[in-house]
């Protein structure tokens, strides 16, 4: 079966600093795909490339068959895929269900303003936020701001969604539903990859781990495999060694 | 609450059916000053439509004035009056849609320099393409419009400003807009065509713009580059609308009556420390109402809802 999404030779140098190179992937319909590695190490400029905020300086990305690497962000949006930011990006004039109402109303099924204020409603359930679709967006939590996004980013309703370490930063309990969450998106059929330093997540969530260190693909496998290959147990020595 | 009230087209054209009969009553002192209140609404709310809520502050709302009142004068006589709008509109738009695509990139200073600039080079170009071609800079506007005439246009431009920044309010198009206003690149990747969204409501705000400089054109009887590219307009309408409020429909409307009043007098007294005097005004207004009049109602609107919750009246 063709992959969802396909990179080849994938570079990004930002000055003399090679953040991805040579980098290769590929991600299959149904795939929760964890992506690790060392700070630094490239994780988050992987997907800002996937989603075209940056350009890549050599290399193809692929989405099914269409190329992703000469599109703007808007437009890949509107092919099917969503992402959430490392550092969390709402807007912050808006109630909570105007800023998810945004993913509807643009996204990859666009509809009237109306229609994506009704279609808010139910994701803000899913994600924990129920009953406060009338509250000022700026005034969350940093933990529910991600949970903002999360549901802004599912209005868009993607086929592939990107997440840029949305458990980091919960609590055990929290960890416990946000893992859940994730799940339940990838039983609706949703093709997740995930950035995430948290390990227990990873061996819960993931189909595959690829593991990266200094802008290259290391190692790649089950969680199993890929987290106890001795390459990756060296790129996170004296770096993440507890993680 | 957020412009999405259908009650706005009614409100505005009551209010409209209410000014229209005015000239009639008025002398011509009243008149006039009411011509330039209606000027500066125009002016002032179609500025807010764009840079309201995407905080791209234009300072080139002279230049697009100035394209307006130069097509009435270089029309007026040529084509018959309901031709030489349009022209000035289409004219306006498309000068818009060039400088937009090339400019909506920069952002913040870049942006803001780069309006003022483009006022003061086409102000230049008209200049020498006048001197160049015609012998003489300036020219007579001949266009049979009177003053009543000039001050029902202005109302009806005015209604046409609010529906359109209601109708842009209430579409997917203002939702873009705001959305881009908070946080441009999270729009991007929402799915926002955030440079279509911007080129669309600067051409649309520029637009109206042009619009108002046609319909102001014959009150001068005869123009040249200084008057209608006039650099004081783009700040005057800046000051005006962040008095009211840039982020509200109606914000913008609360600073023009009292500025173009002040403005106004200010003129006929002090004529030769009017600059100096409109920079003090917006000092003060910058420091004083950072979130303009409309700002300051709703955080008196929010203190006093405070005050309930925190003081709830004792249940009988
Ligand atoms: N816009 C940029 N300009 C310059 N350098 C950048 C830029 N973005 C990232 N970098 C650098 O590229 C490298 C990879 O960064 P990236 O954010 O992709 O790492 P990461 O794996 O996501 O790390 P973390 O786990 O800390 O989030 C880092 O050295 C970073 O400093
Ligand atoms: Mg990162």
């Amino acid at each position: 079966m063709q992959p969802l999404l396909r990179i080849v030779g994938l570079h990004k140098s930002f000055g003399g600093l090679r953040a991805v190179e040579a980098m290769a992937a590929s991600v299959r319909q149904g795939d929760v795909l964890g992506l690790v590695g060392p700070n630094g190490s490239g994780k988050t400029t992987v997907l800002d490339l996937i989603t075209g905020a940056l350009k890549p300086d050599q290399g193809m990305i692929l989405f099914g068959d269409r190329r992703l690497d000469r599109l703007p962000p808007h437009a890949i949006t509107r092919l099917g895929i969503a992402r959430t930011f490392q550092l969390v990006r709402i807007m912050p004039s808006l109630t909570i269900a105007e800023n998810v109402a945004i993913g509807a109303m643009f996204g990859a099924d666009p509809c009237s303003p109306a229609e994506a204020l009704a279609r808010a409603l139910p994701l803000l359930s899913r994600v924990g936020l129920a009953g406060r679709a009338d509250h000022p967006a700026a005034r969350l939590t940093y933990i529910d701001q991600k949970r903002v996004e999360l549901a802004r980013a599912l209005a868009a309703r993607p086929r592939l969604l990107l997440l840029d370490e949305w458990l980091a930063g919960l609590n055990p309990s929290e960890l416990v539903q946000g893992i859940a969450l994730v799940r339940a998106l990838a039983e609706d059929g949703i093709t997740i990859v995930m950035v995430e330093h948290v390990m227990d997540a990873i061996r819960a969530l993931c189909t595959r781990v690829l593991v990266m260190n200094a802008g290259r693909a290391v190692a790649e496998g089950t969680p199993e495999q890929a987290l106890s290959d001795p390459a990756v147990i060296a790129a996170y020595l004296g770096e993440d060694g507890d993680a | 609450m957020r412009r999405r009230d259908p009650a706005v087209p009614i409100a505005v054209l009551v209010a409209a059916l209410a000014l229209a009969p005015l000239p009639l009553l008025l002398g011509p002192f009243w008149q006039s000053l009411l011509v330039n209140v209606l000027m500066y609404a125009a002016l002032a709310t179609a500025w807010a439509l764009f840079s309201g809520p995407t905080r791209y502050v234009s300072l080139a709302t002279a230049a697009f004035f100035g394209i307006g009142a130069y097509t009435t004068a270089f029309l007026g006589e040529a084509l018959p009056l309901p031709l030489v709008y349009p022209a000035a509109a289409l004219a306006g738009a498309v000068v818009a849609a060039v400088v937009g695509l090339s400019t909506l990139r920069l952002s913040g200073v870049y942006f803001v320099i780069f309006t003022f600039g483009l006022a003061e080079l086409i102000r230049q170009l008209v200049t020498y393409a006048e001197a160049r071609l015609g012998g003489t800079v300036g020219r007579f506007v001949f266009v049979d419009v009177t003053p009543r005439g000039i001050y029902w246009l202005l109302l009806a431009v005015c209604v046409l400003v609010f529906l359109v920044g209601w109708w842009i309010g209430r579409s997917r198009l203002g939702w873009a807009l705001r959305a881009i206003g908070d946080d441009e690149i999270a729009a991007r990747h929402c799915g926002v065509d955030t440079t279509r969204t911007k080129v669309a409501v600067f051409a649309i705000s520029a637009t109206l713009i042009s619009l108002v400089g046609a319909i102001m054109a014959p009150r001068w009887t005869y123009i040249d580059p200084a008057i209608a590219f006039n650099p004081i307009l783009s700040f005057q309408v800046l000051i005006m609308a962040l008095l009211g409020g840039a982020g509200r429909l109606f914000g913008p409307l609360l600073g023009v009556v009292p500025l173009a009043v002040l403005f106004e007098l200010l003129q006929a007294n002090f004529p030769n420390a009017f600059s100096v005097l409109l920079g003090l005004v917006f000092l003060g207004v910058v420091y004083l109402l950072p979130r303009g009049v409309v700002g300051l109602i709703e955080q008196g609107r929010g203190a006093l809802r405070l005050a309930r919750r925190t003081h709830p009246r004792p249940a009988a």
